[in-house]
């Protein structure tokens, strides 16, 4: 009796977390379509609002800027954190494993003290760049450098790389300790140079760590805000930041649209990486067992 | 066989700057069966490594053909290598590991007469090439078969085909064989020395196993602490130790403190023993090498010496039996059973004994007072194998 009873109450609470978790997304999500401009009152189902999108310019701006500043900083961010996955692993463990340390640091660093402080860097650089600018001017006149410089894209696109790489390496890092390490020996022995070995033995190899790591990195860089916030200055904005723009005039289910757009994209990509990482370690385990 | 095709020259390496090689040196004839024996971290696969390329001496040359090496990376040495637990690369199919050296390979263009322009193998030689190899290893069929689909055994035989496909003119085997079953590598170690009788190159082995590099070498490096001990047939090194390390790593043997009194005379435990030996100086503090299957037991009265039976181990083909004389336990391999706490007395023939100088091995081997705990060392000491001597390189 008292079993059945505490049962139920576990039931109760479950389904309230999941209330309490899901239901403001499940309501963004449904008033996205709704037909009204109101986000309390349902007034039949549409897909205006999703129309509307695609006419309105600052939210399109923001929309390319978002995939392209995440697109290369993924990119940037991969190449450049497979290679330091690379020299991490090729280190001695007395070097590697307080490096490694370090590494984490971003990523448990809370994100507006990483973002403060990437602005409070950018700022100081500029000023450095201005001085060093109008002196070398003044020094000779072939060259015109800017000598005032702002945030914009190029910020934008450094603090994601920044914030992308240790995503990257630890996800490479894993790929590259379960290698063999005899396999860059075994292609150098049979004719490659490094680079060739890198290419045609390590790259296959770790190829699921570096997707993976892609994966996260592109997900980090779309959904991000307050980073991008403090280093995008006034010419460019991410779509995270024109959404909580928009917040601050009145809210149309415009917001829930585009949010709920911003949602299942990040869902999806979740979701990819997830499984992927599931599906090798079912493959992993299984070839442990035969062995 | 006699020609010269490596030689390394005072060789030294040192990690961190703990020694691993103190002043190799060493020739290995073309054609040769070459091994490298000793436990772990003796220097063994470090040696092999340098050789290969992959590891660059602290000091001391490598030469080939008599051309110094020693800056020539392991892609353009004439020298391939089958790499313990096989490192054969998992994303490629049986076909494709074999034939990856040939699709690196580019030589010069026939068609060129200034033959400096260089071309890929054609696909139609490397094909056949190793379809020839799959035929050598008897694996004809696994072609299109992964890695990771194939036995420890037909991982083994592809790894060394695909390193002899290019036809180097040394191959380099580190522990090859480490990690098979005993029947298998008894298989295995037939197939190697048929495999290299077949092809006629010089192989380099390395192992910790001292029957296998009995069975198969034309000659034995015996290494211990970066040195090599004793070079030599495997005959010479298994009758004439050169000291009680070597004595001791290759066979069974019992190791006795003994003082040469003249040439041919040694005494042991008081009596003078007739042998074969000499050289030495008069009464010169000698270690006497006894194997334990020249021994002869006698009845008491007829034995040069007397001792008591304290363990009796039955193996098959014989007895092991342990024997105190005076406190030193002797190992004795028998036929005739002898019941533990029996007097005995043994005979020993001239020849089998061997007398050897002191050495800084001298007292450490070849007393079996604790029989049983050193077979288990032994046996800790292959399990641990697999891990031998990576954590050089570290």
């Amino acid at each position: 009796m008292k079993k059945k009873n505490n049962s139920l109450l576990n039931r109760l609470f479950m389904a309230l977390v999941f209330v309490f978790l899901y239901a403001p997304i499940v309501l963004l999500i449904v008033f996205s379509f709704n037909a009204g401009n109101s986000n309390t009152v349902w007034k039949g189902f549409s897909l205006d609002w999703y129309a509307k999108l695609l006419h309105n310019r600052l939210i399109m701006q923001s929309v390319y800027t978002t995939l392209l500043v995440s697109l290369l900083a993924t990119v940037i961010a991969t190449v450049a954190g497979t290679f330091a996955a690379i020299g991490f692993y090729a280190m001695r463990r007395k070097l590697r494993d307080p490096l490694m340390t370090i590494n984490n640091i971003p990523m448990m660093n809370a994100d507006i003290v990483t973002g403060v402080s990437l602005c409070l860097f950018f700022v100081a650089f500029f000023g450095l760049w201005g001085d060093f600018a109008s002196w070398f001017n003044g020094m000779q006149h072939l060259v015109r450098l800017p000598t005032r410089l702002t945030m914009g894209f190029g910020t934008l696109l450094i603090a994601h790389i920044c914030f992308n790489i240790p995503y990257v390496i630890l996800s490479v890092g894993p790929k590259l300790r379960q290698m063999d390490k005899n396999l860059v020996d075994a292609a150098m022995d049979l004719g490659c140079t490094w680079m060739q070995a890198f290419r045609k033995v390590i790259l296959p190899e770790i190829k699921p760590g570096i997707v993976s790591g892609a994966l996260t990195a592109f997900t980090m860089s779309i959904d991000d805000f307050v980073i991008s916030y403090f280093t995008a200055g006034s010419s460019a904005s991410t779509l995270a930041m024109t959404i909580y723009g928009m917040t601050k005039k009145r809210v149309t289910p415009e917001i829930n649209a585009i949010s709920t757009l911003l949602f299942v994209t990040v869902l999806v990509l979740l979701a990819i990486v997830n499984i992927r990482e599931a599906r090798q370690e079912r493959r992993r385990s299984a070839e442990l067992h035969r062995v | 066989m006699s020609k010269e095709l490596i030689r390394l020259r005072d060789l030294c390496m040192a990690f961190d700057d703990e020694p691993v090689l103190n002043h190799i040196n060493l020739y290995i004839n073309d054609k040769e069966f070459l091994t490298l024996l000793g436990p772990s971290g003796c220097g063994k696969t470090t040696t092999l490594r340098i050789i290969g390329g992959f590891a660059t001496p602290t000091s001391g040359d490598v030469l080939f053909d008599g051309v110094r090496i020693n800056d020539v990376p392991p892609y353009q040495r004439q020298i391939n290598t089958v790499f313990q637990k096989y490192a054969l690369f998992p994303h490629l199919n049986v076909y494709e590991n074999i034939a990856f050296g040939l699709r690196m390979q580019r030589r010069p263009d026939p068609n060129d007469p200034t033959g400096k322009r260089k071309v890929k193998i054609p696909e139609e030689e490397i094909d056949q090439r190793v379809m020839e190899m799959l035929e050598v290893i008897s694996l004809k069929g696994f072609e299109h078969r992964k890695p990771d689909a194939l036995s420890g055994g037909q991982q083994q035989r592809v790894a060394i085909a695909r390193a002899l496909v290019n036809r180097p003119k040394v191959l380099l085997l580190d522990e090859p064989l480490g990690a098979l079953d005993l029947k298998l590598r008894k298989d295995m170690q037939i197939e190697l020395k048929r495999i290299q009788q077949q092809v006629g190159i010089t192989f380099i082995y390395v192992t910790h196993d001292q029957e296998e590099a009995l069975t198969m070498s034309d000659t034995i490096v015996v290494m211990d602490k970066g040195c090599i001990q004793q070079i030599g047939t495997p005959e010479d090194i298994y009758n004439e130790p050169k000291n009680a390390f070597v004595a001791d790593f290759i066979g069974e043997s019992n190791i006795i403190d003994g003082v040469m009194v003249r040439d041919k005379i040694v005494k042991m435990y008081g009596r003078e023993f007739p042998c074969l030996d000499g050289g030495f100086g008069e009464n010169e503090p000698v270690d006497v090498v006894i194997r334990p299957e020249d021994i002869d037991i006698v009845p008491v009265e007829q034995g040069q010496l007397t001792g008591t039976v304290t363990n009796v181990t039955f193996k098959g083909m014989q007895y092991d039996i342990i024997v105190d004389f005076r406190g030193f336990k002797w190992l004795i391999q028998t036929t005739d059973h002898s019941p533990v706490g029996a007097r005995i007395g043994i005979k020993i023939d001239p020849d089998g004994i061997h007398v050897m100088k002191k050495s800084q091995y001298s007292g450490m081997f070849g007393d079996y007072s604790s029989f049983s705990e050193e077979y288990d060392e032994l046996d800790d000491a292959s399990l641990a194998l697999d891990e031998e001597e990576s954590g050089d390189e570290e």
